[in-house]
């Protein structure tokens, strides 16, 4: 009997990712108008509970992704693979305002810059109070501040330990993870509720998946806007990490 | 037929994803370039060519509006798969460099924003970006 349940779970992956993900949304919903009156979003409940269950999933399984390294759950990688994920973000932009897009347009490309930048810096910062004074560690980690992505990318290309890469890649989990968690409660203090200010947010924060889920949780209606200019950070971190900021950090110290 | 919108938003998609990546291949970059983005631009501008010329109607906008609205439970899924017992291993100083990344760019948004309201906008229609 186990046996059949499992290959029916198994083999219908995605469908069971369909079941466990609406069941899990419905609870969360419960929770948000039980406990909370509905102040706390239910999707934002969801995100939390899907983000504690990867960590319950990492620690039991030692694995790399969550509740996916549990048989079990396994549909759920491809409900929320890089595939889907980005097919439903584009299908968000369906109903976007292209005026505000223009409106908010060159903020959102400064406020890449002053992203990606802000978010090397922090991460720099860190890595020499923690006593790293190499510059390769040093852009490494700074680079992994940026987003998961960058970090490894950097870190590759100017040849840093395996050590200080999975440190880099640590730091942009940490980051995505945070901003999809804080995003809900920080986007009032912030003024965070319009699409301009969602662009700047996008710009900013930069991580994809971070974005993604810290808009899901705050206003379905901001995720095109945020998505939209977060869509261009990793790959100017990328081109930015092991040139232009390395040099500079080459530079200082030396 | 909503199967024309689902197969409008997978050309976007693979369109956009395709041009962001030839983008990551001319700048040297190992990553792809927008490609997320460059889709949406294309949604947005071929979805209003093509409800203005009346292509887009009824059952078609369905095959998208699905797709935007399961968007939450995919992104719920995303989040149960990202490797946060691996972040949380990294130790202090992987948790310290992400929080302050995180606290600096959440600051930052007012500021920006008050930056972009002085801006006149208006007066700069030079510009143009695909």
């Amino acid at each position: 009997m186990y046996e059949s349940m499992m290959k029916v779970i198994t083999g219908y992956g995605l469908i069971s990712g369909f079941l466990i993900v609406g069941v899990t949304m419905w609870v969360s919903y419960w929770i948000s108008n039980t406990f909370t009156k509905g102040r706390l979003h239910g999707s934002a409940i969801a995100i939390l509970l899907g983000l504690l269950l990867s960590y319950v999933g990492g620690a039991l399984t030692g694995g790399q992704k969550g509740v996916v390294d549990i048989p079990l759950l396994s549909g759920i990688g491809l409900l929320g693979g890089a595939m889907l994920r980005d097919f439903a973000i584009v299908a968000t932009a369906f109903g976007v305002s292209v005026d505000e897009l223009k409106r908010a347009g060159f903020v959102g490309v400064l406020a890449l810059f002053v992203g990606v930048g802000t978010s090397f810096i922090a991460g720099v910062a860190v890595a020499m109070a923690f006593g790293y004074t190499d510059a390769v560690s040093l852009t490494t980690i700074g680079a992994g501040a940026v987003t998961y992505i960058v970090g490894p990318v950097t870190g590759a290309a100017i040849g840093a330990s395996s050590e200080v890469m999975a440190l880099s890649i640590a730091a942009g989990l940490i980051k995505a993870i945070l901003v999809m968690v804080m995003t809900p409660f920080v986007a009032p203090l912030i003024g965070l509720n319009n699409p301009r200010s969602a662009v700047i947010f996008g710009g900013l924060m930069g991580t994809s998946s971070g974005v993604a889920g810290g808009l899901a949780a705050t206003d379905p209606k901001l995720v095109p806007y945020g998505c939209l200019t977060a869509a261009f950070y990793t790959a100017l971190g990328c081109l930015l990490g092991p040139s232009l900021l390395y040099l500079i950090i080459r530079g200082i110290v030396g | 037929m909503i199967i024309y919108g689902v197969a409008f938003l997978g050309f976007c998609t693979l369109v956009g994803i395709f041009i962001g990546e030839l983008l990551g291949k001319l700048i040297g970059v190992p990553a792809n370039v927008g490609g997320v983005g460059i889709a949406m631009l294309l949604l947005i501008g071929l979805g209003s060519y093509l409800n203005k010329n009346g292509w887009f109607k009824g059952k078609t906008e369905q095959g998208v509006e699905f797709w935007s609205a399961v968007y939450i439970p995919i992104v719920v899924a995303m989040a149960a798969q990202q490797n946060v017992y691996g972040a949380l291993k990294g130790g202090p100083m992987a948790i310290l460099a992400g929080t302050a990344a995180v606290v600096i760019a959440f600051a930052l948004v007012p500021v920006l924003v008050r930056i972009g309201n002085k801006e006149p906008s208006a007066i700069n229609p030079a510009k143009t970006v695909g």
